[in-house]
């Protein structure tokens, strides 16, 4: 999550440090619940002040004053009942103000105040709809947008993450991220994207922008690009609730495999990092950790989706997962039917990961030699230079082989690719375990 | 909002159709305007020759220049356009994806600019 904007700085609430010690640790209080507000209903605020006001910069502003008279009044006047309402309701007032502020350069901009002024009141203030979410999902993933302005759009605006973690998550510079969601932006102003949710014929053509965001949502939530916790739960769990509303919604296969695949990985978290924060690998997993509730509603969603018949990669690695989640011990993982689900999943999704995801299965199943072939082949492409996993798959595979200055270098190239502290243990662990082993001759 | 459909088509598709084909396309197109009249989408539109009679006129330096027309290599050619009236991007989509050249051809559909 993005700092918190109010956060008291030169210009910032400083006012209340005068106050007595009984109102500081008041404040203190009231400041730790507002920021958890911030972290649980900033979105849902902001996804709401934009069907409102109709424009997403004037409704980002909104959202940021709304947090700031949060911060001064809700010491003084108590916590409101309904903070989401009170925060939509003073982003409103804090928007007209900003439009009268300006109409004196801009005369329009006066009469678009009283507009909204005017609808306010007629409008109750529990008219605050669930839907406003996905009213912003699907205007984010608008196909009219590029694919990489309606991924960036919806991290930033959906999920609330900074430009510079987008940046991190896509492998790609920040200024870019930039310039995409100030270009995605844009668009959706000047061509007018209306802000709803697509028509009954539109929704399935709709829903694969959709889902590849939500993935991408997870996938950052799950594998964070950087920091020291290796997981971040909120973000797992937003997406796994997006993914939610989209099956109610929707009951699309994919959008019930996307929601089993999340199901499945997120079951693990306990049990992939150690107390310390270190990663723990699959195999090396204690399986009595994993959460079974969530891994049995994601087996009947696998099952739902491919009974549907018109499944495709979500689905596809959804059932990888459920094979992996369905062995009691990791020696008896069921590697021939991986390695087939993955022959089928690269074929439906013919990209660098999967290939380097499929090389691992055949190394589990016909041993590292053939592995490595693979590997060696999806390497080649290039496209998975700064990819870190691709490096410390091929280092695995040397490791096994005995090839330990093979094995050396490619840790070392993985290790220069991490930016998370786990992620760095992990490959210096592996890197001082080779130390001490023999080369086999 | 006003939008433009900016209509390109393959010019050598069309030319190589035969008239029935040619006819029944044209049949189309009529009962689209038609349509789009009725519906109260319709602003204005047009049918442009082909491009081989079209002219490219520039200044540079002060000096005009006029010469034969514009990327004849490209596949498809602006062919004629239609200025439609919808609420949003998704009602101009919708009206722009039933233009008869939407099934061989590109429809670019662009907001004309407010001032």
């Amino acid at each position: 999550m993005p700092d918190c904007p109010w956060s008291p700085g030169p210009s910032g609430p400083g006012h209340f440090l005068g106050v007595t010690g009984v109102a500081l640790s008041a404040m203190s209080d009231i400041q730790s619940r507002v920021d958890a507000i911030y972290r649980a209903e900033s979105r849902r605020v902001l996804a709401t002040l934009i069907r409102l006001l109709g424009d997403f910069d004037l409704a980002e502003e909104a959202v940021h004053d709304a947090f700031i008279a949060a911060v001064e009044q809700w010491p003084r006047e108590g916590m409101p009942a309904n903070p989401r309402a009170w925060l939509v309701s003073a982003g409103r007032f804090k928007a007209i103000d900003t439009l009268r502020r300006r109409a004196r350069f801009d005369a329009s901009l006066g009469a678009l105040a009283i507009h909204l002024e005017s609808t306010m009141a007629a409008a109750p203030e529990t008219e605050i709809v669930e839907d406003d979410r996905l009213r912003l999902i699907f205007t984010c993933c608008h196909p009219a947008l590029p694919p990489d302005g309606q991924v960036a759009l919806t991290l930033r605006e959906v999920c609330g993450l900074t430009t510079e973690e987008i940046a991190r998550a896509f492998l790609t510079a920040a200024p870019t991220v930039a310039q995409r969601i100030v270009r995605a932006k844009a668009k959706i102003r000047d061509a007018t994207i209306p802000y709803q949710v697509p028509g009954f014929e539109d929704l399935p053509s709709r829903l694969d922008a959709v889902l590849h965001v939500v993935y991408l949502v997870f996938n950052e939530g799950y594998s964070p690009s950087s920091g020291e916790s290796i997981t971040r739960g909120d973000l797992s769990r937003e997406a796994i609730r997006l993914g939610r509303v989209l099956v109610e919604l929707l009951a699309a296969p994919e959008a019930m495999g996307l929601l089993a695949l999340m199901l499945i990985h997120e079951s693990r978290r306990d049990a992939r990092s150690t107390p310390d924060g270190d990663t723990v690998l699959l195999e090396q997993q204690d399986r009595a950790l994993w959460d079974r509730h969530l891994i049995a509603e994601g087996e009947s969603l696998v099952e739902r989706a491919i009974s549907s018949r018109r499944f495709g990669p979500y689905t596809l690695q959804a059932a990888i997962a459920a094979v992996h989640a369905s062995a009691p011990t990791a020696n008896e993982t069921d590697w021939a039917q991986i390695a087939g689900l993955y022959d089928v999943l690269a074929r439906a999704d013919p990209t660098p990961v999967v290939a380097l995801n499929r090389a691992v299965a055949i190394a589990m199943r016909d041993g590292p030699e053939a592995g490595l072939v693979e590997i060696d082949r999806v390497l080649a492409g290039g496209e998975l230079d700064d990819y870190l996993w691709a490096h410390s798959a091929r280092a695995d595979l040397c490791r096994r082989l005995g090839r330990v200055d093979e094995a050396k270098t490619a840790y070392a190239r993985a290790r220069a690719l991490a930016r998370q502290g786990p992620e760095r243990r992990f490959l210096e662990r592996r890197i001082a375990e080779l130390a001490r082993a023999r080369p086999r001759t | 909002m006003k939008y433009l459909c900016l209509i390109y088509d393959d010019e050598k598709k069309l030319g190589s159709m035969t008239k029935g084909e040619a006819d029944a396309f044209m049949g189309e197109y009529m009962a689209y305007t038609e349509s789009v009249k009725t519906s109260g989408h319709y602003l204005g539109g047009n049918a442009l020759q082909p491009v081989a009679t079209a002219t490219s006129v520039r200044v540079r330096n002060g000096k005009m220049s006029a010469t034969d027309g514009p990327f004849a290599e490209t596949k498809e050619q602006l062919g004629g356009y239609y200025l439609i009236e919808a609420k949003d991007l998704n009602e101009a989509i919708s009206v722009a994806s039933r233009i008869p050249s939407a099934k061989i051809g590109t429809i670019e559909v662009r907001p004309i600019m407010v001032h």
